[in-house]
């Protein structure tokens, strides 16, 4: 039952990066494809009435996460105090920036907002991935069940870890990249005119910047954290994943190639699925692995009581099919492209 | 400093910060809910532009509320990781719950009843309304379980490294103790948002600018009103008090003051708590009344706080007591304004009478400390335990966690949420300004949001 909590909270995670993905690429790309005022009010409004329901699959993820396995989250979160809690300062910025900058008709106030909302989505894309940099590369869990990493050290995977060293700075690196091309993706979907180009030039000119950071993250993986691949060893349908994304990678230049947005928005999508997956498959039945193997956190030392997450399997589905509901009208209600002097 | 006070004072901070704002748009949602309402039924479209302004307001409101709101959940991991592992596998369960059933209701349908009045047509508008509503009560039902179960613990076992697990998802979730916290809270909540909508309403009667629109204001929030803080007297609170009485006894007597056990135990109005001689200070009392609340008999005999062990007192019996006597006393207070305004209101005097507009226009700060000093009570009620009877505070906190990194983030916060409340101040002055000159000018407004 644990491993069906796995997949859950893994699912969750998803989506939550596609999601809540697109946001952040949004922002980072936010003062290039928007040269001017105007322009950078309908990237604003592209991602308007949805972007706070997108960041709430974060807080249900969270609680999810916490619901199936309470371990990981006590010692998770607080090993990881520092970055987190700057985490939350970013979503607060990055919330007071999408919402606050049309509030006045002042070229200094959306100017200022402009700025707090693509700078706190840079650092978001960078923390995530240093994030997930960690879990990939192990934190020094020892018998109390407890971890604390300060920022950084000396900057190695060994010995003494911090939050940051030169894979987790890499694994910051590949997110940003793949979540400003993402990004580029929704905006180039939900716009038109000179946006709507610059953003379909994000994306072909990323892609090979993405191209380049997916190998790269690949054989730093493999080198900082060989035993992934047991999984794939012993049950290799997983290959399916790497292939799926370089397949992710292929569509995605051939559709932006082809002016075809949509689907190239899925490609972008399947490829952080696919990556996200990836690391995850290996992961398993880890969920934060300890330098010293011993003291990992699995899914069977980390889970709740049987009873409690059986409960769970009952209104968990329940409650997803009629979210997942609410996003498709959603979605559907606000689809299409918005224009540049459509008043908010 | 230690660790553990940094901790909670932290915590302390962030979610009474926090909590300001769902208090107004739980109090909100359903005052909104009745203005579609009376558009739809009385075919007004005056009803219409007062239930897309207190939209907008309820809008900017929520996002506040949601982003002070991932603080409190990650804080569980963060700075509360040892009570995380001891009570994850109870409270994970209400926490993930509110995530997959009231946040995504929630957000999807604000954005839907913001922006989107035009394409979901007059009917689809109201449902989004409604299902606001279901969703921040919804979402309030949950939490207030949490903390009920903190209060009550139930439905749980010891499993064998020492957590608790839950035997009993039904026990949970409806826990007695969270029936009536859950039903005094949200009583509080309405009574926020009918205080607000009251003292805006009179603020645009007696500075003659919309005075239309502020009359409608008044009508409907004085009504919820008088409903409103009439049930946070009775019944709400007084089934509250008499689950305080029965399962936290030692809490009761520090609310109330009560040193030594009495028959007949009068109750205090006024006085000072006096730690070192272990009495009360020039205390107005009325004689007999406590016994007589809390067991229904004059001469009942009600235990003081020398009948518990010293361990067992919550730690800060000075403002806990304190907290409790603003709460009823402000909560009379609602009541008394409420009763005349409702009545001069029957009688159609309310619009004339700048006196009472005028107290109805202060008045709205008062419902927001009511309520905080109301959570207070439950929270330093609960002490000196994180779960009543089975887990204390001391023990709770993160111990990787230095004190030092604590007071880091708790500054971080400090400024962070005093940037937030200027901007909060800003935008909601702005909204009352420009709010007053869109209502009642052209309807094609209708669907567009600022």
């Amino acid at each position: 039952m644990e491993t069906i909590w796995f997949i859950i909270v893994a699912f969750m995670l998803v989506c939550y990066v596609i999601l809540d993905g697109f946001d952040i690429g949004t922002g980072i790309i936010h003062f290039f494809v928007g040269r001017d005022e105007r322009q950078r009010a309908a990237v604003i409004r592209s991602i308007g009435p949805i972007w706070d329901g997108n960041e709430v699959w974060l807080l249900a993820t969270g609680g999810t996460l916490y619901f199936a396995f309470p371990q990981l989250y006590a010692a998770g979160f607080s090993g990881f105090y520092l970055p987190l809690i700057m985490v939350l300062w970013l979503l607060i910025l990055r919330a007071a920036g999408i919402e606050l900058r049309h509030q006045l008709d002042n070229h200094l106030w959306t100017s200022f907002w402009d700025f707090v909302f693509s700078l706190a989505s840079i650092l978001l894309a960078i923390f995530f991935g240093a994030a997930l940099g960690n879990v990939i590369r192990g934190v020094p869990l020892d018998a109390t069940g407890y971890f604390f990493e300060p920022l950084f050290t000396d900057w190695t995977t060994g010995g003494q870890t911090g939050i940051l060293d030169w894979f987790t700075v890499l694994s910051g690196v590949v997110a940003f990249v793949a979540l400003a091309v993402h990004g580029a993706n929704y905006v180039a979907l939900k716009t038109e005119g000179e946006i709507n180009a610059r953003a379909r030039k994000v994306v072909s000119v990323g892609w090979y910047a993405l191209v380049l950071s997916t190998i790269v993250s690949l054989a730093a993986v493999i080198n900082v954290r060989p035993q992934l691949l047991d999984n794939y060893y012993s049950l290799p349908i997983g290959w399916l994943i790497p292939i799926f994304v370089l397949a992710a990678l292929a569509a995605l230049k051939y559709f932006n190639g082809k002016g075809n947005e949509k689907m190239a928005f899925i490609a972008s999508s399947v490829y952080l699925a696919m990556m996200l997956g990836g690391a995850v498959y290996g992961l398993y039945p880890n969920v934060l692995p300890a330098l010293d193997p011993a003291y990992s956190l699995t899914i069977h030392n980390s889970k709740a009581g049987a009873y409690g997450l059986s409960v769970g399997l009952i209104w968990w589905p329940i409650g997803i099919i009629i979210a997942l509901g609410y996003f498709t009208f959603l979605f559907r209600t606000f689809k299409g492209k918005v224009a540049v002097d459509e008043p908010h | 400093m230690e660790a553990n006070i940094l901790d909670r004072i932290q915590f302390t901070f962030t979610v009474t910060y926090h909590y300001l704002f769902p208090m107004l748009t739980m109090g909100l949602a359903p005052l909104i809910v009745i203005f579609k309402t009376l558009a739809i039924y009385k075919k007004d479209e005056k009803w219409n532009e007062v239930a897309r302004f207190w939209g907008k307001i309820f809008g900017i409101t929520f996002l506040f509320g949601v982003v002070t709101g991932i603080p409190m959940e990650f804080q569980f991991g963060t700075n509360w990781a040892a009570f995380s592992k001891f009570a994850g596998g109870v409270i994970g369960q209400t926490l993930a719950m509110e995530g997959t059933f009231a946040f995504f209701l929630e957000s999807a349908f604000i954005g839907l009843f913001l922006f989107g009045e035009k394409r979901l047509g007059q009917i689809g508008h109201w449902v989004a309304a409604f299902l606001i509503f279901v969703g921040t009560w919804l979402s309030g039902w949950f939490i207030i379980a949490t903390n009920a179960w903190m209060q009550h613990p139930v439905g749980y076992e010891v499993a064998q490294d020492g957590s608790v697990q839950l035997t009993s998802f039904w026990s949970l979730v409806l826990n007695e103790w969270a029936v009536y916290e859950y039903m005094h809270n949200m009583g509080g909540a309405l009574v926020v948002g009918s205080f607000a909508v009251s003292a805006l309403g009179a603020f645009y009667v007696l500075s003659k600018k919309k005075a239309e629109y502020g009359k409608m204001f008044l009508k409907v929030g004085v009504v919820a009103g008088i409903v409103a803080s009439v049930w946070m007297l009775f019944p709400s609170g007084d089934l509250q008090g008499r689950m305080i009485a029965k399962h936290q006894p030692v809490t009761l007597a520090a609310m109330e003051g009560l040193f030594d056990t009495q028959h007949g135990a009068p109750l205090v109005l006024i006085g000072q708590p006096d730690m070192e001689k272990q009495r009360l200070d020039n205390a107005i009392h009325v004689p007999n009344m406590l016994s007589f609340i809390t067991y229904q008999r004059w001469d009942a005999q009600v235990r003081g706080l020398n009948e518990f062990p010293k361990d067992q007192h919550p730690d800060n019996i000075p403002l806990l007591y304190y907290s409790f006597h603003i709460m009823v006393g402000l909560g009379t207070i609602f009541i008394g304004v409420m009763a005349i305004s409702a009545f001069w209101l029957w009688r159609g005097w309310l619009f004339d009478s700048n006196w009472l507009l005028w107290i109805l226009m202060l008045s709205f700060p008062f419902p927001f400390i009511a309520n905080t000093v109301g959570w207070m009570v439950a929270e330093l009620g609960r002490q000196p335990w994180l779960v009543y009877g089975l887990f204390r505070t001391e023990h709770g906190h993160s111990p990787m966690v230095s004190s030092g990194n604590v007071l880091f983030t708790l500054l971080g916060f400090f400024g962070m949420y005093t940037v937030l409340s200027l901007l909060y101040i800003f935008l909601i002055l702005r909204r009352i300004e420009h709010g007053a000159d869109e209502l009642g000018s052209s309807p094609e407004n209708a669907g567009g949001a600022n």
